[in-house]
């Protein structure tokens, strides 16, 4: 997917990005910021802008091509099997309609419950995200709500048309840890009960340890690693996974042990037709990393890498 | 160095903490009205808070969002008004201080800021933004080569100093962010969520940096963050805030080893750990509800309305002081004991339903 600015290069944002999810299963995209992750998102939900945006490729959903889709129908769709939480509640809420009404609305538009149930639904709703006092709550407006109580309600809005596929954009990354963990644990319920399909975009690894089945790190543009999310965490191949998960400190592990970081900055990057992205920062480069770069290759586990990290048990990043 | 001596006295000697806190308090009002503006009432942001930072230690504060961190951390600057309470500094009380007296004084306590772009002058070069400190403390020596020496200090090129802030990227703005800081030989700095802004590759290169400063030049830190992983890993210290107040105190290797506190134990319960296996194992203790708001700080304990232990005795209508509950484990709970002996086990509504057993959580 291609921004075009006038009087500016084209921005190459996302490159075949490739991956699937299937009903009861969550896909977590992780990178640092730009990688790409909320481009590809808003991709598959068809909301980035139509002109200056070129968007190649395919998206199906359940045999159809939302690519191909017709605005309307593509619409039509999005309020019902497919829905999407940004991080920032406030730019997805209406500031002048109270919350009750635009989850209410949901109900009635899209699954043709009369006003009466759909407000009874509505309470219900708030509830199980964990509103205290939802009938109130209904009556408010967004900015009456906190950061945590505005996330909930957008999801709460989310959930209201028991979506067949969810796209949750850093859902929690604004949030504080304790709220975190109440809102990962309603999405989780919501995969287990409902069946439903959830994309799950953060920058934060442990998020993605606890939550997701199949995991695709993205580095530049380009998914770099996939593998299903224990195999990632054992045996991290590609240098950049290693990098991110040596650099964090851990709560579970004994302190004193120096931190390793990745060298450079995301600054540093290049373009993926000169090579790897990732090789003016890596530690494993060798002559084969440019200028050609390496493809996504592997199954189960797949690596764009010409030499990975040593497989485990002693994964650890070999120095040049 | 070459700065006219206005050091406070005797600095290394004396077994004394380089920052003493006491009974601190920063009650903001809030105004209603507009012709007849009334206060309506007050923000208790640090609403009486103790602590002691001793020499060349790095004391870390962690707690939501809005829970006074980042103002406890001005107060001991003097960069908000304290509404009461003293803040000793190396002894002197830094309350008593006449504006030129605090000025000289504050050359020995610095901070750093989480958007270090906020605190850097756009237009201003680097060498310039170094220099300025400088020169307004008077330093005598040579000033182009102290700016090369703070370069270096931080890992940064010497070439930097002709450039300006936005031809640096973020961890490389942080890092100039800590060399001003460092400029003028201070003894204290306070760190205000010095790694929040950056990506997660590189917050590494920058606590490496803190670090290192910290061994090489004696500095003691405060650290203000709410990255718990982060804060542990730096400090030797922790005091856990929960709307303006600290509700545990204890050193950082012991906090983790057993949380006494029944927020610390839901918040370190609630941090995500980068492994699977960890994750599927440990139980979480959930909190309901939202953060009260500190213009409405609740009676008796100020988290019963959300602790998961709550007891129907003493939670609602009494105070727990911030006690030392073991030796040296200060906790504002009155139910500690029993909540670490297991006798006072977490309300069933409070876990996660896919964890198995019910009980206080083991880190
Ligand atoms: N409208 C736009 N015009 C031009 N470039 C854009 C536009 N939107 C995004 N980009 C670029 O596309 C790249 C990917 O952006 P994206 O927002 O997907 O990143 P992200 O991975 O979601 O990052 P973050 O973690 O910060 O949310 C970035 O380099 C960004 O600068
Ligand atoms: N100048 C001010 N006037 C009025 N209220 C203020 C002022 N500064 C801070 N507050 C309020 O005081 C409380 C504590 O704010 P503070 O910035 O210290 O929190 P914090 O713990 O640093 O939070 P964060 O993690 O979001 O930075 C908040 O409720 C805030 O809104
Ligand atoms: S392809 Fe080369 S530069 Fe890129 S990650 Fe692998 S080893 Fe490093
Ligand atoms: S005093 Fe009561 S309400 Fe407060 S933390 Fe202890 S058990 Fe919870
Ligand atoms: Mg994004
Ligand atoms: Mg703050």
């Amino acid at each position: 997917m291609v921004f075009r600015q006038r009087g500016r290069a084209d921005v190459r944002a996302v490159d075949g990005v490739s991956f699937s999810v299937s009903p009861g299963e969550t896909v977590g995209l992780v990178g640092e910021s730009g990688c790409g992750k909320s481009v590809t998102s808003l991709a598959i939900m068809g909301l980035l802008p139509k002109r200056g945006v070129r968007v190649e490729g395919s998206v199906a959903f359940d045999g159809t091509e939302l690519l191909a889709l017709p605005p309307d129908k593509l619409r039509a769709l999005r309020g019902r099997e497919l829905a999407v939480v940004f991080q920032d509640p406030m730019t997805s809420l209406n500031p002048v309609v109270p919350i009750g009404t635009q989850v209410t609305e949901v109900l009635t538009r899209h699954r043709g419950l009369s006003n009466g149930e759909a407000r009874r639904e509505a309470a219900d709703l708030l509830r199980r995200v964990g509103i205290p006092d939802p009938s109130r709550r209904l009556r408010e407006y967004p900015h009456q709500l906190s950061g945590g109580m505005r996330q909930r309600a957008l999801i709460a809005t989310a959930l209201a048309c028991r979506p067949r596929l969810l796209i949750a954009d850093e859902p929690t990354t604004a949030l504080d840890v304790t709220i975190q963990a109440q809102i990962l644990e309603l999405l989780r319920t919501l995969v287990a009960e409902s069946g439903t399909a959830l994309i799950l975009i953060t920058h934060d690894l442990g998020v993605v340890a606890g939550m997701c089945d199949t995991v695709h790190v993205m580095y530049s543009g380009r998914i770099v690693e996939r593998a299903p999310r224990h195999d990632l965490f054992r045996d991290p191949r590609h240098p950049y996974t290693g990098g991110l998960l040596a650099s964090v400190p851990r709560l579970d592990q004994p302190r004193g042990a120096r931190l390793e970081p990745i060298k450079g900055s995301p600054r540093d990057t290049i373009p993926w037709a000169t090579g790897c992205a990732f090789a003016p920062r890596c530690p494993n480069r060798i002559e084969a990393c440019t200028p050609e770069a390496p493809e996504l290759v592997g199954e189960r586990h797949a690596l764009r890498c010409v030499n990975p990290l040593r497989s485990a048990p002693e994964a650890k990043v070999v120095p040049r | 160095m070459s700065f006219p001596s206005d050091s406070p006295a005797d600095p290394v000697a004396s077994g004394e903490p380089l920052l003493s806190v006491r009974g601190l308090k920063v009650h903001f009002p809030v105004h209603r009205g507009v012709l007849l503006r009334r206060v309506a009432g007050h923000v208790r942001a640090v609403d009486g808070v103790d602590l002691d930072v001793a020499r060349g230690m790095t004391y870390g504060l962690v707690g939501e969002s809005g829970c006074g961190k980042s103002t406890l951390g001005k107060a001991v600057l003097r960069l908000v008004e304290p509404t009461s309470g003293t803040v000793l500094f190396n002894g002197a009380d830094i309350g008593g201080q006449s504006p030129e007296d605090m000025r000289r004084l504050r050359r020995h306590m610095q901070m750093v800021f989480q958007d270090p772009l906020a605190s850097l002058n756009p237009r201003q070069s680097v060498e310039s933004a170094l220099t300025e400190p400088l020169r307004a403390h008077g330093f005598t020596g040579d000033r182009s080569r102290r700016v090369r020496e703070l370069l270096d200090l931080v890992g940064m090129p010497s070439g930097a100093a002709g450039r300006y802030p936005h031809e640096f990227s973020g961890g490389q703005r942080q890092r100039i962010g800590i060399a001003r800081a460092i400029a003028l030989n201070p003894e204290l700095i306070i760190a205000d969520e010095p790694v929040s802004a950056l990506d997660v590759s590189i917050q590494a290169q920058i606590v490496n940096l803190l670090e290192d400063l910290q061994k090489e030049l004696g500095l003691t830190y405060v650290v203000v963050a709410h990255d718990l992983a982060v804060v542990r890993h730096v400090s030797d210290v922790i005091g856990v805030m929960y709307l303006g107040a600290l509700v545990e105190e204890s050193s950082s290797d012991a906090l983790y080893a057993q949380p006494l506190h029944p927020y610390t134990i839901a918040l370190m319960s609630a941090i995500p750990i980068p492994d699977p296996e960890v994750e599927e194992r440990r139980r979480r203790i959930l909190l309901t509800g939202d953060l009260p708001s500190p213009m409405n700080i609740p009676p008796g304990c100020r988290f019963h309305t959300r602790c998961p232990f709550r007891q129907p005795t003493r939670c609602a209508d009494e105070p727990p002081g911030l006690r030392e509950a073991r030796p040296g484990r200060k906790v504002a709970c009155h139910w500690a004991e029993e909540i670490a002996a297991g006798s006072i086990r977490a309300a069933a509504s409070a876990h996660d339903p896919t964890a198995t057993e019910v009980g206080t959580p083991s880190p």
